[in-house]
C-alpha cells in the first residue's frame, strides 16, 4: 500500500499518541470489492496538544478516531498510545487501555442509553473498573456533572430524553472525564448543536482540557469549529491526508489546492464579503474504486499528468508545515520521488 | 436560459406574499405548543428572504403554515397569507393541491427521505409536467431531462432512470431542485436546503439556487440555522425567535446595524476563522424558550446579556429602526444608552475574568 509520507511525523517531543501506515478497509458485500476507508495515514500528536481533523462525509476522519480505539482493528498499521502497541494488545488489555482513552460522538442524545437515570450512566466506568467506593463514585461523578453544568440532582431522577442536545452532549463529555483519561476523541461533537450552544460546548472543551491536562483529537467537518479548538489541522479527503499545519497557518496559507476549496466554502456571515465562486465542481469519488495517483487530482484545478500516476507524499513546505501534493499553492513543485521499495 | 413568462402575465400589484399575524398552533399533551406566534412580513417578487433561527424557534413551521402544508388535526392556525392577492388560508386541499409544486415549492434538508424511493428520477420530475401543465409524456421526459440538465446533474440522461439510491447527496439535493423547479413556481421555498451536505457541495448548490432565481425572476425564501448560508444569499433576512419574529431587515443593514441584541448575540456565538485559534467565544447562555409556556416580556429576556425590569414585564413590539425597512422588536436595542452602559459593565467584567473577548463597538 502506498504511503503518504511520514516526514510530518515529530521525534521530539512528548508524543502521546503515534499512528503510522493505518489502514481500514470494509468488504462491500460478497462482490469481493472493498470500501478503502483509510488508506495508510500516519500522525502524531503530542500530550496536551488539540489535534483537529477535517475533512467532507467519506474521508475516513471518523474511521481513523475509531481505528485509534480499536473499533475495529484496523486491517494494518500501527497504533501506539502511551507507549503501547494498541494492534496486537489482547482484548482484556485493550479494555484497560481504553480507560485511558475515551470518545464523544456527534448524536448525543442516542449516545447515551434512553433508560436509564443520568447519574447512573455517568457512573458506570467506575463501577466495571471497580473505582472506590460507592460513596467516592457517587462523589466524582456529583463533580464532574456540575463542572460540566449539569444539576446531579436532577441527573439522578431524569433520563436522557429529559435533557436537551447540548445538555446531553454536556453528559456525555462528563461520562467521558469519569476514568481520568488523558486522551479524549470527540467524532463531530457539536455538529448536532445550535451555534449558541455549540459555542458553549467548544468553550467548555477548552476549559476542561486546561483543568485535566487533557489531549483531544477533535474530528469535524466545520474548518471554523475545528480551528478555534485546535493546535494543528489535518486534513484528510478520500482515506489520505492532504496537509498538515499549526491552526494559524493552514488558515492564513493553505498549500493544498482542496485545503484551499474547503476554506473558500465556507459561508462568511458577512454580506460585504463577496460569496467566493465555486472554482471546483463534483463531490469527492466513491472510496471504494479511489483514483489512482494524487485522489483529488479528478477535482483538482492544477492536476497533470503526473497527479495522475503518482501519489504525492508529505513534505515540508513551511515549517511544521506539510502538505501532500505535486504542485502546492507555495513551496514549489515536489520533486520527482524515488520509487519507495514498499509499495 | 430558462422560460418563464406565466409569472409576468399574473403580475399583480403590491409585494408577491403578504403575511398577516400568522398563528400556528399545536395542541400536544403538555399543552398549546405556540410554534408561530404573530408573525407579518411581505416578500417581492424575485427576491430571496432568510428565515434564520435556532431549533425550535418556529421558522420551518412558519413556513409549512405559508404553504398549507400542516396536518389539519390539533393543528390551529390563524392570520392571513395573501399570494398573489388571493388570501391561500382557508383554502381546501383540492385548491391548495393546484398551488404546490406549480405556484408555491419547497425542497427540503434531507433528500433521500423526501424523494420517492421507488420511482425513477425522470418520473418524479416529469410527474408534476403532467398534472400541472398538461404535457404529454414524451414531452415531459424532454422538459425533464432539460430541468436536471440546467440543475447541472453530469450525464442527466443516464438519471433518468436512476433511483434515488443511485445519486450522491449532492445529486439528490439536485434531482429535489429541479423537481421543485419544474413547473415554474413564484416562491421557492428552500428549509435547510444544504445543512445535509458537505461544505463544497453546499456552495454549489446556494450558487445553483441564486443562479436559478435570477434565471427565473422567482423568489425564495431560504430557511437556515446558519448566518453565513443567508448573509451571501439573500436580499432580506427575518430573524426569528420563540416563535416571533425579532427582527427584519435588508441584508447588508442587518449585519452593518444590528439592532436586537438576539440576533448580534447569535452572530458572535460562530467561530470566526479570522480569528486566531483558541479564540474564547462567545456564548448565549441557557436555551430558547419552551412556546408551551413561553416568558412573559421578550421571549429573550431570560437569555439577554442586556435585559432590564421592562423586558421581562412587557413584550416589545416590532418598530422601524432609522429606515423604515428595518424592524426589530426590542426596548433598548443595540447602540442605545442602556445597551451602552450595559456593556461597558460587562466588557469590563470580562477583563477582569481575563478572557480574550473583544466588546462591541
Amino acid at each position: 500500500m502506498a504511503g503518504s509520507g511520514k516526514a510530518h511525523l515529530r521525534a521530539t517531543g512528548d508524543v502521546l499518541l503515534r499512528v503510522e501506515d493505518l489502514v481500514v478497509e470494509f468488504p462491500v458485500g460478497r462482490t469481493g470489492l472493498k470500501v478503502h476507508a483509510v488508506s495508510g495515514i500516519s500522525f502524531d500528536v503530542l500530550r496536551g496538544e488539540t489535534l483537529g481533523v477535517v475533512g467532507e462525509s467519506g474521508c475516513g476522519k471518523s474511521t481513523t478516531g475509531k481505528a485509534m480505539m480499536m473499533l475495529p482493528r484496523p486491517n494494518s498499521g500501527s497504533v501506539e498510545f502511551e507507549g503501547t502497541e494498541l494492534t496486537d494488545l489482547p482484548a482484556a488489555a485493550m479494555r484497560a487501555a481504553r480507560t485511558r482513552m475515551q470518545m464523544i460522538f456527534q448524536d448525543p442524545i442516542s449516545s447515551l442509553n434512553p433508560r436509564r437515570k443520568v447519574r447512573d450512566i455517568v457512573r458506570e466506568p467506575l463501577a466495571i473498573w471497580k473505582r472506590g467506593t460507592q460513596a467516592e463514585q457517587l462523589a466524582k461523578v456529583d463533580k464532574l456533572l456540575e463542572e460540566v453544568g449539569i444539576d446531579p440532582v436532577r441527573a439522578g431522577e431524569s433520563q436522557a430524553h429529559q435533557f436537551s442536545g447540548g445538555q446531553c452532549q454536556r453528559i456525555s463529555i462528563a461520562r467521558s472525564l469519569v476514568l481520568d483519561p488523558t486522551l479524549i476523541i470527540c467524532d463531530e461533537p457539536v455538529s448536532a448543536l445550535d451555534v449558541s450552544v455549540q459555542a458553549q460546548v467548544l468553550n467548555l472543551l477548552e476549559d476542561l482540557k486546561a483543568k485535566y491536562g487533557l489531549t483531544l483529537v477533535f474530528i469535524a467537518h466545520d474548518l471554523a469549529v475545528v480551528k478555534n479548538i485546535s493546535d494543528r489541522i489535518q486534513v484528510m479527503y478520500l482515506g489520505k491526508i492532504c496537509e498538515v499545519a499549526p491552526s494559524d497557518a493552514m488558515y492564513s496559507s493553505p498549500a493544498h489546492h482542496y485545503t484551499k476549496l474547503l476554506l473558500d466554502s465556507i459561508p462568511v456571515p458577512n454580506p460585504e464579503v463577496a460569496v467566493q465562486q465555486v472554482t471546483v465542481q463534483g463531490e469527492p469519488p466513491s472510496p471504494v474504486l479511489p483514483p489512482p495517483g494524487c485522489r483529488f487530482n479528478p477535482r483538482c484545478p492544477a492536476a497533470d499528468d503526473r497527479c495522475r500516476a503518482e501519489e504525492p507524499q508529505l513534505r515540508e513546505v513551511a515549517k511544521d508545515h506539510f502538505v501532500a501534493c505535486h504542485h502546492p499553492l507555495f513551496g514549489g513543485e515536489a520533486p520527482v520521488a524515488v520509487r519507495s521499495a514498499t509499495g | 436560459m430558462n422560460t418563464r413568462l406565466q409569472a409576468a402575465s399574473r403580475q399583480v400589484d403590491g409585494p408577491l406574499l403578504r403575511v398577516t399575524d400568522l398563528r400556528t398552533h399545536f395542541r400536544t399533551e403538555r399543552g398549546l405548543v405556540r410554534s408561530v406566534d404573530g408573525v407579518s412580513f411581505t416578500l417581492d417578487r424575485g427576491k430571496a428572504l432568510g428565515i434564520v433561527g435556532e431549533s425550535g424557534s418556529g421558522k420551518t413551521v412558519l413556513s409549512r403554515s405559508i404553504m398549507g402544508l400542516l396536518p389539519g388535526r390539533n393543528t390551529e392556525r390563524s392570520g392571513s397569507v395573501v399570494f398573489e392577492g388571493e388570501e391561500i388560508i382557508g383554502l381546501s386541499l383540492k385548491d391548495r393541491r393546484k398551488i404546490w409544486g406549480k405556484e408555491m415549492s419547497m425542497i427540503f434538508q434531507d433528500p433521500m427521505t423526501s424523494l420517492n424511493p421507488v420511482m425513477r428520477v425522470g418520473k418524479q420530475v416529469s410527474e408534476g409536467l403532467r398534472i400541472h401543465l398538461g404535457m404529454d409524456k414524451d414531452t415531459a421526459r424532454a422538459t425533464a431531462l432539460r430541468l436536471l440538465q440546467d440543475v447541472r446533474i453530469p450525464e442527466p440522461e443516464k438519471r433518468l432512470d436512476q433511483y434515488a439510491f443511485e445519486l450522491s447527496g449532492g445529486m439528490r439535493q439536485r434531482v429535489m431542485i429541479a423537481l421543485a423547479l419544474a413547473c415554474g413556481p413564484t416562491v421557492l421555498f428552500a428549509d435547510e436546503p444544504t445543512t445535509a451536505l458537505d461544505v463544497t457541495v453546499q456552495a454549489q448548490i446556494l450558487e445553483l439556487i441564486g443562479e436559478q432565481r435570477r434565471d427565473r425572476n422567482m423568489s425564495v425564501i431560504l430557511v437556515t440555522h446558519d448566518l453565513g448560508v443567508v448573509a451571501g444569499h439573500t436580499d432580506e433576512i427575518a430573524v426569528m425567535y420563540g416563535g416571533k419574529l425579532v427582527e427584519k431587515a435588508p441584508t447588508r443593514s442587518l449585519f452593518a446595524n444590528m439592532k436586537m441584541p438576539y440576533t448580534e448575540a447569535l452572530l458572535r456565538s460562530i467561530p470566526n476563522i479570522e480569528d486566531p485559534s483558541h479564540t474564547r467565544l462567545n456564548v448565549i447562555p441557557g436555551r430558547p424558550p419552551d412556546l408551551v409556556n413561553p416568558p412573559k416580556g421578550c421571549r429573550f429576556s431570560p437569555r439577554c446579556e442586556y435585559v432590564q425590569p421592562k423586558c421581562i414585564n412587557e413584550e416589545p413590539p416590532l418598530i422601524a429602526a432609522e429606515h423604515s425597512d428595518h424592524v426589530y422588536a426590542c426596548w433598548y436595542p443595540v447602540g442605545s444608552p442602556v445597551y451602552r452602559e450595559r456593556r461597558a459593565q460587562l466588557d469590563a467584567e470580562k477583563r477582569r475574568a481575563g478572557h480574550n473577548q473583544v466588546g462591541v463597538a
